[in-house]
């Protein structure tokens, strides 16, 4: 691939010091909500077990409602899990932490503040100088030179996500999180923005979890698809994707592991219609 | 998304129609003062004739600067309280339990149903009239500026808590910005209604060498002069708009503008 943007960044060593090099990993992750008014409690994750390696790409897909967001969240420290070993990082997960950037699905982004303040709003802690070369190294990568001094309101959508992506990579973690992040977006944007996202995790070498219910998005995207079973989520299948990036969507193989994912999941859905 | 986009008026026009509404209006006052021949109720010149006569007694100037100096000083003080209280109950918890219930007791007590406290307490000092206008305005500022902690889209606080914030920096670069916008429309409500209360403050609790608008109100219905409480009418309503007018150019501000714009 020709690479005609910026330079992977080198100033700041990676932090993938996890010893047995992975980002994440859970074991019997289980959620249930407290029924509310009277209702009975809703049993959101029935026990999934990951292993995320430092580095790679994974992207959950289920249908709406699975709990995909709820995964995400706990994995984030936004909720916690009512089950289950959660570690991140090494770590158990206690709360929200700015070694993992959460990218949420629209809206993210500080309405108060331009592009050039959003993207550097991880950065408090650099000088003036270091935060100004690392802000216009983002705002290059994700193509948003010209718009510096623009306010997410004159953003279209897909623009707002960038400057999203770009505050999260400014603060340089060690995983993203995203939860359906081109969710809102039309259909050509989500295209533009997939193959924008492979190009910059791959100069970037983030770990990425990702989360969607478009079976195409994961297909364009993962190293690995996890496929979520229906309310409460299970693991129903975990396929690989070793096709070379960027993803050619007509290749057999390509069309091959979208057969798989579908099948994991059309199978279940006539499994509980009986 | 808006329906249909209105179609912009030409400037012409949007200059036409309210002037011909003005000028019907003030036509059918003279002509109705005319007809019945009122001998109390002035004619739109003999307002305008009053009026120059109070500038040229130099008594217009100082009612104005009286009215305007009560509603500012007490409006900043309520808005320099106000705003760090409502925002203190916005955010924790238990001060908003204490406060809250007393504080929706107090808020639908007219600023006027006060009058008999405040002579009680302050007699005809300049405290009266500034505590009416201080109560009018230190309620909505603080329920407002309550309102717009709890109306933080939680999306922001989550971001800010992902990089790890501490207490100091998640006070000014979110929660500060998130609620300027639905402070200063909290405090734009409260300068119209401190104008509202001023000269109904003016007309009861006022030392007569301090004067102000309310004060001339009343004081030229005691002598009967219409003319002149007619005037002091049209000068509250022009003072009202001007005060609403500046207070309007801060929300051009980007720092707040974010949530007026429509998209
Ligand atoms: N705080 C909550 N309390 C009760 N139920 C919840 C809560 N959050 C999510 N749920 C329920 O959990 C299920 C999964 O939600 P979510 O993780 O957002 O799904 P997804 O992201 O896959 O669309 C939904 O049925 C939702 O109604
Ligand atoms: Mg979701």
């Amino acid at each position: 691939m020709k690479s005609a943007g910026p330079t992977p960044r080198n100033d700041l060593p990676l932090r993938h010091t996890v010893p047995n090099g992975l980002a994440v990993s859970l074991r019997d992750l289980r959620m249930t909500f407290p029924g509310q008014r009277g209702q009975p409690p809703v049993e959101v994750i029935a026990g999934i077990d990951l292993d995320v390696h430092v580095g790679e790409f994974v992207v959950l897909v289920g249908p709406s409602g699975c709990g995909k967001s709820t995964v995400l969240n706990i994995l984030g420290g936004f909720q916690q899990a009512s089950g289950g070993q959660i570690v991140v990082g090494g770590q158990p997960v206690h709360g929200p932490d700015p070694r993992r950037i959460f990218v949420f699905q629209e809206n993210g982004v500080f309405p108060w503040l331009n592009v050039v303040d959003n993207i550097g709003f991880g950065l408090s802690k650099h000088s003036r100088a270091e935060r100004e070369q690392l802000i216009a190294h983002y705002v290059e990568m994700v193509g948003l030179k010209g718009f510096e001094k623009a306010y997410p309101r004159e953003l279209s959508g897909g623009m707002r996500q960038r400057v999203e992506l770009a505050r999260a990579l400014a603060a340089n973690p060690e995983i993203i999180w995203m939860d359906e992040p081109f969710g809102a977006l039309d259909y050509l944007t989500r295209l533009k923005m997939r193959s924008d996202l492979v190009r910059i995790w791959q100069s970037e070498r983030k770990t990425i979890v990702f989360v969607t219910h478009d079976i195409d998005e994961a297909v364009q995207l993962a190293d690995r698809v996890v496929v979520l079973t229906p309310r409460p989520a299970k693991i129903a299948a975990i396929v690989p994707i070793d096709l070379p990036r960027p993803r050619d969507m007509d290749a057999p193989d390509y069309l091959h592991a979208r057969d798989r994912i579908f099948e994991a999941m059309g199978n279940l859905a006539l499994a509980r219609g009986r | 998304m808006s329906l249909a986009q209105p179609r912009s008026t030409p400037t012409w026009l949007a200059l036409l129609l309210p002037l011909t509404v003005a000028v019907i209006f003030i036509g059918i006052w003279h002509v109705a003062v005319s007809w019945t021949q009122s001998l109390i109720f002035p004619r739109p010149w003999e307002v305008v004739e009053g009026m120059l006569e109070l500038a040229t007694k130099g008594v217009l100037h100082k009612y104005i600067i009286s009215s305007l100096f009560r509603v500012l000083w007490s409006f900043a003080i309520a808005a320099l309280l106000g705003v760090p209280f409502g925002l203190l109950l916005g955010w924790w918890r238990p001060a908003n339990l204490a406060f809250n219930p007393i504080l929706q007791l107090l808020r639908p007590i007219s600023p006027i149903a006060w009058i008999p406290l405040s002579i009680l307490w302050f007699g005809l000092s300049e405290a009266a009239p500034m505590f009416l206008i201080f109560l009018s305005s230190f309620f909505p500022i603080t329920l407002s500026s309550m309102a717009a902690v709890r109306n933080i889209q939680p999306v922001y606080l989550r971001a800010a808590s992902n990089f790890g914030l501490g207490r100091f920096r998640l006070f000014t670069a979110v929660i500060l910005p998130a609620t300027l916008p639905q402070i200063l429309t909290g405090l734009r409500i409260a300068l119209g209604i401190a104008w509202l209360v001023v000269v109904a403050a003016e007309m009861v609790v006022v030392n007569p060498k301090a004067g102000g608008l309310g004060y001339l109100i009343n004081d030229s219905r005691s002598a009967g002069r219409y003319d002149l409480v007619v005037a002091g009418m049209v000068l509250i309503g022009v003072i009202g708009l001007i005060l609403d007018l500046l207070i309007r150019q801060l929300e051009k501000f980007d720092e707040v503008r974010w949530a007026y714009a429509t998209q």
